[in-house]
């Protein structure tokens, strides 16, 4: 392995290389290499089971890879993310994170949630706490600009009324944009997205796409996002990646791989009407 | 009780209700014939089995009729829920009213020593008491906020007393001196506990947590010439009012004072210390939550893996947790040996643990009123039932068991927000995780 990660070209923001993942005898991801460049929403599509949310495990660092170098542009020169402790990847390299299966603070409010993501500042702010107790420091200050940064992001995700009730009482849909308020409010250059339209209505769908957009143009940060839903694939990602059991089988704009016929083959296997005429029969079977 | 659907539904509650009462009857059956029915009795030519068939129908038709007495009245089809359901309003009422009632609870707890009808009883029993109001919500930091189970929270109670006792033992320090350094060390051995243990989660901790208390204990029972084992520590120094002893000397408090001399003056004494010691972990509690750090804390129960991707370290933060507890602990055991004035390891057995964690769940998790209503009924009830000696486990434990169904969370089961834009609103207790490790 090489010691000192290389300097990336300037604009890419994250490397994936040669990333290979085992459990025991299952390779869930395998040889997988990409790249995710600045400004850009990079899109990690496939179908279930093809290793995608095992990619995001490996580069929070919440799983530490069999094999392969991650390499993150950060403000203090290039970073190698396998080397680096799940909560460090948040302070040093500034990425965040959303889950699959929505992991906020739920009998917390909405606000207290944006608070917590403020952690380390507030931290720092509180003299590692014992000033905070006493109640000297700059501690008070800094909590007014973290609430005054929670309120803007509640603004944006359209949720300023409800800041006072617990995340847990929201609606799905809402749970959903808190969770991605929450990760932006570390102030990360590169957000990863686990799924961030999955059961959401097409109105709330829509408004995704414009937050991040948002996010992709007025905050600057990159972002990765796994989608199952294709138009939204289509419509928000600048880049797209195709992996399918764990191995990459396609790479480029959104147009080239929605007509590459290996991701047809995989993904999207058969043309539309086909998928319909299937799904037909199979509810057909299942209600007779 | 004729209703609508009693013409409908009678006939089948009524089959289900039987058909489940027979079932717990055979179950009843089953225990009852080898536990009640057979008895071995000593005889001249050995052992010999004496048959009571009698008892075991008179268990079995108890538990029968029972049943399906309860079946049809209490737990009848759609009467399940009023058995401890209280309406979110009620709730919230419920929680406004702790609010006033917090601050007049500690006035009462400030006058009573100096009120005209207060017996050294009373005073002796509010020193037991507010001793377990400040364990409980020292571990309350521990398993109320950072949802950490400890079993063995008493090892921090004896590390505070035995650091004070064997500190004025061998180098003569005073109580004033050793408090502090009672819960650093307290502290200290939190953190030296906590390092290899809280990796584990759930039920794992709880029992490691458990071992390492009766560990501490069979130390303290086992190093003989240090700790005096079975034998304790006894003549530990008493605490004085800043110099001044309280004792019939010239130079004493009463005597400094202009006062006849009076042993209440000691107790009165004792006891504003642990209402001053209660209330500063009270207060710093309360910060602590306005802080990040308790912030992380309940972050850290509701969602651990949440905790990590905003890059919250969690071994440090439960560490402090664990600490911070362990600290207050120690604040308590060193009070503990200057009240006494003798120590051994019988004080600090698992029950202790089990008591001041039953304070905690029986108050509601992370509320500071309900943790001091609970201690004040649990200690205070056990007390006034001292008479009843044997009968005491078994109405503590059926209580226990009465206040869960009752109030499964706790008498205060709502969380209050540690801050707010508009309106300050509890949060039902449904809604809060309890912690998982
Ligand atoms: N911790 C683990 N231990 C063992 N196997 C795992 C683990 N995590 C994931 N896997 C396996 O790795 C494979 C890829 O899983 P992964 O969750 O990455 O898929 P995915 O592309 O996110 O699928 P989905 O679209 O259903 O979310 C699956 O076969 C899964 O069972
Ligand atoms: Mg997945």
């Amino acid at each position: 392995m090489i010691d000192d990660a290389p300097a990336l070209p300037p604009e890419l923001l994250l490397r994936v290389e040669r990333l290979t993942m085992r459990f025991g005898g299952l390779t869930a991801v395998n040889d997988v290499s990409f790249d995710v460049r600045r400004g850009e929403i990079t899109a990690l599509i496939g179908p279930n089971g093809a290793g995608k949310t095992t990619v995001f495990n490996c580069i929070t660092g919440f799983y530490k890879p069999t094999v392969g170098r991650l390499t993150l542009a950060s403000k203090e020169g290039p970073l190698l993310l396998e080397r680096l402790r799940d909560h460090q990847i948040s302070r040093k390299a500034n990425v965040a994170r959303t889950f699959q299966n929505i992991r906020l603070f739920g009998g917390m409010t909405a606000l207290e949630n944006l608070l917590v993501a403020q952690h380390a500042p507030l931290m720092k702010a509180s003299g590692l706490t014992v000033l905070g107790v006493l109640g000297i420091g700059g501690f008070n200050k800094a909590e007014r600009a973290a609430i005054e940064k929670a309120k803007v992001w509640l603004e944006r995700i359209g949720l300023i009324d409800r800041a006072d009730d617990p995340a847990a009482d929201l609606p799905y849909g809402d749970q959903r944009r808190l969770e991605i308020a929450r990760a932006m409010c570390t102030e990360p250059v590169l957000l990863c997205l686990d799924e961030p339209a999955a059961g959401l209505n097409p109105r709330e769908s829509l408004e995704l796409n414009a937050l991040l957009r948002s996010i992709r143009d007025e905050d600057g940060a990159a972002v990765l996002l796994i989608e199952h839903d294709m138009s939204v694939v289509m419509e928000i990602s600048d880049h797209v990646v195709v992996l399918d059991y764990g191995k990459k089988i396609s790479d480029g704009a959104p147009l080239h791989v929605r007509n590459d016929p290996k991701v047809i083959a995989a993904y999207l296997g058969v043309e539309d009407e086909e998928v319909e005429s299937v799904e037909n029969e199979i509810s057909a079977e299942a209600s007779s | 009780m004729p209703d609508a659907h009693a013409g409908a539904a009678a006939p089948s509650v009524f089959a289900v209700a039987f058909k489940d009462a027979a079932l717990a009857a055979l179950v009843a059956l089953g225990l009852a014939a080898p536990m009640l029915g057979l008895v071995t009795v000593q005889t001249q030519s050995g052992i010999e089995l004496e048959q009571h068939w009698g008892r075991v129908a008179i268990a079995v038709a108890i538990v029968f009729a029972g049943r399906l007495l309860l079946n049809l009245t209490l737990w009848r089809p759609g009467r399940k829920k009023s058995l401890g359901y209280v309406p979110p309003k009620v709730e919230a009422r419920l929680a406004r009213f702790a609010k006033y009632l917090a601050p007049l609870a500690i006035l009462g707890a400030v006058v009573m020593p100096m009120l005209p009808f207060t017996e050294r009883y009373a005073i002796d029993l509010g020193i037991l008491v507010l001793t377990y109001v400040m364990l409980g919500w020292g571990l309350n930091i521990v398993v109320g906020l950072a949802g950490l189970l400890d079993l063995g929270y008493v090892a921090f109670y004896a590390v505070g007393a035995y650091s004070y006792a064997l500190l004025a033992q061998y180098f003569g320090l005073s109580f004033w001196v050793c408090l502090p350094l009672a819960g650093i060390l307290a502290a200290f051995w939190g953190v030296i506990l906590g390092f290899p243990v809280l990796r584990l989660r759930g039920d794992y901790l709880a029992i490691v947590t458990l071992a390492f208390g009766e560990i501490i204990r069979i130390v303290l029972l086992n190093w003989y010439w240090f700790t005096g084992g079975p034998n304790g520590i006894s003549g530990i120094p008493r605490p004085s009012f800043f110099g001044l002893d309280f004792d019939r000397g010239d130079d004493g408090f009463a005597a400094t004072f202009g006062l006849d001399y009076s042993p209440l003056h000691r107790i009165v004494f004792l006891y504003y210390l642990i209402l001053a010691l209660a209330l500063i972990t009270n207060f710093v509690t309360i910060r602590l939550r306005r802080l990040p750090i308790g912030r992380a804390w309940e972050a850290l129960r509701e969602d651990e893996i949440a905790c990590r991707s905003l890059g919250i370290n969690t071994v440090n933060t439960k560490l402090t947790a664990f600490a911070l507890g362990a600290m207050f602990a120690g604040f308590a055991g060193s009070f503990f040996a200057t009240r006494q004035g003798f120590i051994s390891p019988e004080s600090f057995v698992f029950m202790e643990s089990a008591l001041i964690l039953a304070i905690v769940v029986l108050g509601g998790m992370g509320s500071q009123f309900g943790v001091a209503v609970a201690a004040v009924v649990m200690i205070g009830g056990f007390e006034l039932f001292r008479e009843f000696s044997d009968y005491r486990m078994i109405t503590f434990g059926l209580v226990m068991v009465l206040i869960m169904i009752w109030r499964p969370r706790g008498l205060v089961s709502t969380r209050s927000p540690s801050v707010f834009l508009k309106e300050k609103k509890a949060i039902s207790g449904s809604l809060v995780q309890e912690g998982h490790g």
